[in-house]
């Protein structure tokens, strides 16, 4: 192998302008496949990191996951019903209490409930739909990152005015509400209520800021006529992996339909892996072309090197042996190449990490989320060095079945 | 290293040894060719032009397959062989010298010589370097171990190739036309070389040669018309 491999070492360094660049080729390709990979992840990365901040990591819904079954059905095989409808009843997790206590048994995080419903608030003659969330503000803190996005008033505040209200720093705008002023919010069933404006918040998402207000659960309770009930749990866990797990066990529980944020956000998820997979198609092909760069010198070295495989062969070399100087080749621009492309492509990184953008509007990206991972290098260099396997493989088959009595007749 | 061979055992023998090439119209390189070969011989196989001197040595060296007939190295028969068992034999017990040197031209004549005993992997590294080291100098190289072959004469480079052929102290060295495209001063030092080899390593050569000065002075003389041996004699 030491021999063979000198061998091919002497075939390339002789060839140094084309190995040069061939070995740019492989370099490129590994290069601009590490950045390229690092920025995807990193926009991925940064995406979800965003996402899971906003969102609960679990959250139990009043709902069935599959509707309850007709009493007829369970007597007759094959039944249709027609003009059916059921029972009114008053949706919600009764007895809130008892079935938190049950979650914190075993939940390794934090738990929040939520009364959440419909109502519109009024304020000097205008009239704009609300989503309404009912809250313990102390819990709530430690589930989601509310908090964090107050920008007048605060959260705690709920905690300590009974009819207090934070709400959305787009929709106030649009109203021309502010910090301390009283609204009216009315249900669905014509309650209505007053309510002081003890915050107000910027999420970034429009549809949150124009949309949603935080107010003290036993108010909303009241306003939605939903005395000591919840439509939802919130959990915040501490292991983000165990998410499905534990909506899973809280489903079976409680009998209550559990999400988990990836069953949530499933299409994503899914919109993620196709993404990828097209990088990681793209990132292939630039290591494919790369190849043809090696293929094409090493079709060249067999080419001018027929003599000396011919001498190889009458000293004794098999053609296994013919063959791996030819493979070796490739595999040593392949190498140097992976080697340069990874320097290459940590050096881009670190570039694109530093460029900064001037954003006018509220989404706060200032600069490219690049996410640094060896697992980008391992596998860009991998693929180039598969590539250049390939690439020299081909000609040193071609190589290894030389005749060589043909070339020693053909020198004569 | 050069294996003993018994009395009755020739070093190589070629039995109905025939090569055709396949053609629209058949081509017969040798037909029929039978003789054996022992241990410190000196033949020469000539003839002239086209009558098949070079091809029975690459059917006798093993690079090239008979389409009728066989070759026995040491009685070993090797029709048989797969292309790796043959070529390790071509390592262990064969060495070939051509009319263009043919070495290779990124090393230099101390690497082109150490090659095969590389590949055979039975010496030292050290050992390797001394050992060719010492075959250069015997053949009047002591002074060029570390010139590339461009860096040398044509005689020069033939002999570096005759060491080459000694590396793995073989049992044969075949040589096709090894003065063929020297001089005549180059001529007399390559087959003086070629000569010492028989008598003081006994190691048997098989030369195919034109120059029938050369041949004349050779102890056994094979002479080939068209593919077929005209005479085989002692001289």
């Amino acid at each position: 192998m030491i021999l063979q491999f000198r061998i091919a070492a002497t075939h390339v360094r002789n060839r140094l302008r084309q190995t040069i660049v061939s070995t740019l080729g492989v370099a490129l390709g590994v290069g601009f496949s590490i950045a390229m990979a690092g920025l995807m992840e990193g926009s991925q990365r940064d995406f979800m990191f965003k996402l899971i901040d906003a969102i609960p990591h679990v959250e139990i819904k009043d709902e069935q996951r599959h509707p309850a079954p007709q009493p007829a059905s369970r007597v007759y095989d094959a039944v249709a019903f027609h003009g059916l409808r059921p029972l009114e009843d008053l949706r919600g997790i009764r007895n809130p209490t008892e079935a938190l206590a049950s979650l914190r048994d075993w939940v390794d995080g934090n738990l929040a409930q939520r009364l959440s419903g419909q109502a519109v608030l009024r304020y000097s003659g205008q009239d704009v739909g609300m989503t309404l969330i009912g809250v313990l503000p102390k819990q709530e803190l430690l589930v989601s990152k509310i908090g964090e996005d107050i920008r007048q008033g605060s959260f705690e505040e709920l905690g300590i005015t009974a009819n207090g209200l934070v709400l959305g720093d787009k929709v106030a705008e649009r109203l021309g509400a502010g910090l301390g002023d009283t609204v009216t919010l009315t249900s669905a069933n014509s309650v209505a209520k007053r309510f002081k404006i003890v915050g107000l918040f910027h999420t970034g998402i429009t549809t949150s800021d124009e949309g949603l207000a935080y107010a003290p659960l036993k108010a909303v309770q009241i306003l939605l006529e939903k005395p000591d009930i919840i439509n939802s749990i919130t959990i915040r866990l501490t292991n983000l992996d165990q998410s499905n797990a534990v909506a899973l066990r809280a489903e079976r529980q409680l009998g209550f339909k559990a999400i988990s944020w990836e069953e949530a956000n499933e299409g994503l998820m899914e919109a993620f892996f196709v993404r990828n997979v097209i990088m990681y198609t793209a990132v292939g092909a630039i290591l494919v072309v790369a190849g043809f760069g090696i293929f094409n010198i090493i079709s060249t070295i067999v080419h001018e090197k027929a003599r000396d495989i011919a001498i190889l062969k009458s000293l004794g070399f098999p053609e296994g042996d013919i063959q791996l100087i030819f493979v070796l080749e490739g595999l040593v621009i392949g190498i140097l190449g992976a080697l340069a492309g990874s320097i290459l492509g940590f050096g881009l990184s670190n570039y694109l990490a530093t460029i900064k953008f001037e954003v006018t509007t509220d989404i706060e990206m200032t600069r490219l989320p690049i996410y640094f991972s060896y697992t980008h290098y391992v596998l860009a260099s991998f693929l180039a060095l598969i590539s250049a396997g390939v690439a020299g493989f081909i000609p040193a088959r071609k190589a290894a079945a030389l005749n060589p009595v043909d070339i020693i007749r053909g020198a004569a | 290293m050069a294996q003993p061979q018994s009395a009755h055992q020739p070093l190589m023998e070629a039995k109905d040894l025939t090569r055709i090439l396949p053609a629209v119209v058949p081509v017969t390189l040798v037909e029929d060719i039978n003789f054996s070969v022992g241990a410190s011989e000196f033949v020469a196989i000539t003839g002239p032009s086209g009558s098949g001197k070079s091809s029975l040595l690459y059917l006798l060296g093993l690079l090239d397959r008979p389409t009728k007939g066989e070759v026995l190295i040491g009685g070993q028969r090797t029709h048989e062989l797969s292309k790796a068992e043959l070529a390790n034999l071509r390592l262990k017990r064969l060495g070939f010298v051509f009319q263009f040197h043919f070495l290779l031209p990124e090393f230099t004549a101390l690497d082109n010589v150490m090659i095969p005993m590389q590949k055979l992997g039975t010496l030292s590294s050290k050992d390797q370097e001394v050992h060719a080291g010492g075959l250069l100098s015997d053949l009047g190289l002591g002074d060029f171990l570390h010139r590339r072959p461009d860096q040398l004469s044509g005689g020069q480079r033939q002999r570096v190739a005759v060491a080459r052929a000694l590396a793995n102290s073989p049992d044969l060295i075949l040589a096709d036309e090894p003065t063929g495209s020297l001089d005549s001063v180059a001529t007399e030092q390559v087959f003086e070389t070629l000569q010492s080899i028989v008598d003081d390593q006994k190691t048997t050569v098989v030369a195919v040669t034109h120059d029938m000065d050369i041949a004349g002075r050779m102890q056994r003389r094979i002479h080939l018309v068209d593919g077929k041996i005209d005479y085989d004699r002692e001289q």
